[in-house]
């Protein structure tokens, strides 16, 4: 994630209203101060607009992102019609006899990694959260928070690796079934992997609650735990529902892990312990040899445009999660 | 601080420049078959020893990217376990390109099981139902009570493709899980006693003949009548005994000169031939050789 920009330079607006350009980062504290004030003005302007314009460039790339899936994706659903995706959960079409184009049991095998995977790294999340937050050491919290973080960059590849010759066999063998090439094994990979977004936010919500309610809550006789769970969670779960959201739009999208850990076959099913094969594996494999502007080629930006209106979904749900917590600490 | 930042710029431009002359060399692009990826990088490396300043890059990824990279001039030679289907033959000449093929090796496609299954041979109809899934049960062919869970490849494979057409002619179980490559179905099924999966013969077999630990290669027959043999012997293969071989191709754009054909040359060479056997496939059978010889080269 972007961090802010503020980060490595802020505007400070001292007492005597001068504007105050510095790079935080630097040790000696590089100062410009524009003296005129009409310079000083314009400078204002240029920066202010500046950042309108980064701040729009982000909307003007999601609009075309959007409209290029649709535009791609239209051509198929003009010959097809949109029931023949939504009716049919038999998706093959480089079929021997007839193509079916029917995205139903992507999706809900998408859907279900993604479920399975929060409910391993909700749990887990939180707790590691509230752990930092509340009960470690500042010297354990040291080690904790950048190693939670380190957790996020291992690349998504490695992840899947480990999921075929490590998980998988374990799976196999908890389960006693020959294989573990499953949702359940990249439910398990995807919740690792969404786990760093969800224990970082939820422990910066944690850590957002005001000493005071702690204070209070001590106060009145109830012990860690009680005030934890009691007071604090309850005050910080907005924060919490967002992260949750968060980790959750990664999990829908991530593909390698999945493409390598579930085993990719494209029958339609509710059982975690059978292999399916997610929307992001489909067009993952199948992008990289279908000839171009083949009905199959749009098929895979209808799925595309799908996949991108779930997360956008989630995304905005837990944007707007977000500023209502932030109103609420207000 | 200043100094630094200067000769980090230096840095940049001189591993710039550097990429560039790198570039400037004749660099030779091979894409394609999964199947074929060991195989070819095995014989440039040699290629390259013995004639130093040229470059071959070998990538994978699949017969159909292979395929579709050189239809879009990304690439010098496809590797393509399967030949061309008639539509990408068109998209090609509508992009200018003119696909120009040659042999450079045999496979056997091996079907492979976990060491622990008693089944030992199994007939192309078998074959052909059980990865349809018309048949799920290992005991249906003489083995013991168990669900079949089968192993192949992706839609962008040319093995996916061959064995559907030549086995299966009909479409894939929903159920068979689809893998990233030939490593990858022969770690799998080493891991899972009911397992069965299908893998060029590289993947499994080394230049004696001999099958790699922790897999079982089934012998298959060409029907009920005929007698089951495995892949893992030379003249099995050579003799077309064992029913599922396949020729291992290039496709160039049209019939390359220079350095390109060089390579091709030194790949069907009797040298070439030997590191083929070296990596487990086997040379390229007497009609296709005479083919290449057509082909001019």
């Amino acid at each position: 994630m972007e961090k802010p920009s503020e980060a490595s330079l802020a505007i400070e607006e001292t007492n005597v209203g001068e504007v105050w350009l510095h790079k935080k980062t630097d040790t000696k504290d590089e100062r410009i101060v524009s003296r005129k004030p009409q310079m000083r003005r314009l400078n204002e302007i240029l920066i202010e607009k500046f950042f309108f314009m980064n701040g729009l460039l982000a909307i003007l790339i999601l609009l075309s992102i959007f409209s290029l899936l649709f535009v791609k994706g239209f051509p198929a659903i003009r010959e097809l019609g949109w029931r023949s995706f939504f009716s049919s959960s038999v998706w093959n079409p480089t079929s021997y006899s007839t193509p079916r184009y029917g995205i139903l049991s992507l999706i809900t095998s998408t859907l279900m990694v993604t479920f399975g995977a929060l409910v391993i790294a909700v749990p887990l999340g939180v707790a590691c959260a509230a752990f930092i937050s509340q009960v470690a050491s500042p010297r354990i919290r040291e080690i904790l928070k950048p190693a939670v973080e380190i957790l996020a960059g291992i690349p998504s590849v490695v992840v899947g690796f480990l999921g075929i010759i490590l998980v998988n066999p374990l799976i196999a063998k908890v389960f006693g079934i020959s294989n573990g090439l499953n949702a359940l094994n990249g439910s398990i990979l995807l919740a690792v992997m969404s786990l760093p977004t969800i224990i970082s936010l939820s422990e910066d919500a944690l850590r957002a609650v005001p000493k005071t309610y702690k204070e209070a809550s001590l106060a009145l006789g109830a012990n860690d735990w009680q005030t934890l769970i009691r007071v604090l969670v309850p005050s910080a779960l907005s924060g919490i529902i967002a992260s949750v959201m968060l980790g959750m739009g990664r999990a829908i999208g991530e593909t390698m892990t999945v493409l390598m850990a579930t085993g990719n076959a494209p029958a339609l099913t509710f059982n975690f312990l059978d292999a399916i094969q997610t929307m992001t594996s489909t067009i993952a494999i199948e992008l990289g040899e279908v000839p171009y502007n083949t009905t199959h080629y749009y098929a895979l930006f209808v799925i595309g445009f799908v996949l991108f209106l779930m997360t956008f979904v989630v995304n905005l749900v837990s944007d707007i999660i977000l500023q209502k917590y932030q109103q609420v600490e207000r | 601080m200043r100094m630094s930042k200067i000769f980090a710029w230096m840095m940049v431009v001189g591993t710039f420049f550097a990429g560039q002359e790198a570039l400037a060399q004749n660099m030779i692009q091979v894409k394609g078959s999964d199947s074929e990826v060991n195989l070819v990088q095995r014989l440039a490396e040699v290629f390259m020893q013995k004639k130093p300043g040229v470059n071959i890059a070998v990538t994978g990824g699949g017969s159909g990217t292979g395929i579709a990279a050189l239809i879009n001039k990304q690439t010098d030679i496809a590797n393509s376990s399967r030949t061309i289907e008639a539509k990408e033959e068109e998209a090609a000449e509508k992009a200018g390109v003119h696909p120009f093929r040659i042999v450079i090796a045999t496979d056997a496609i091996s079907i492979i099981t976990h060491p622990s299954n008693q089944v030992s041979k199994l007939t192309l109809e078998q074959l052909g139902k059980i990865f349809k899934g018309e048949i799920t049960n290992w005991k249906e062919v003489g083995g013991k009570d168990a669900k079949i869970s089968l192993y192949g490849r992706q839609s962008n494979s040319g093995t996916f493709v061959f064995f559907r057409e030549f086995v299966l002619k009909g479409d894939y179980s929903p159920n068979m899980k689809a893998m990233n490559g030939n490593a990858q179905i022969v770690e799998t099924v080493k891991r899972d006693a009911e397992g069965i999966g299908y893998v060029a013969v590289g993947y499994v077999v080394n230049e004696s003949g001999e099958v790699i630990a922790g897999i079982k290669i089934i012998d298959v027959a060409k029907d009920g009548k005929s007698a089951a043999y495995t892949p893992a012997k030379m003249e099995n293969v050579m003799s077309l005994k064992y029913p599922i071989t396949r020729p291992l191709n290039h496709y160039t754009n049209g019939k390359p000169a220079g350095e390109v054909l060089d390579f091709l040359r030194f790949e069907i060479s009797d040298e070439g031939q030997k590191i083929v056997r070296k990596e487990g496939f086997f040379p390229v059978q007497k009609d296709w050789m005479e083919f290449n010889r057509k082909q001019g080269l």
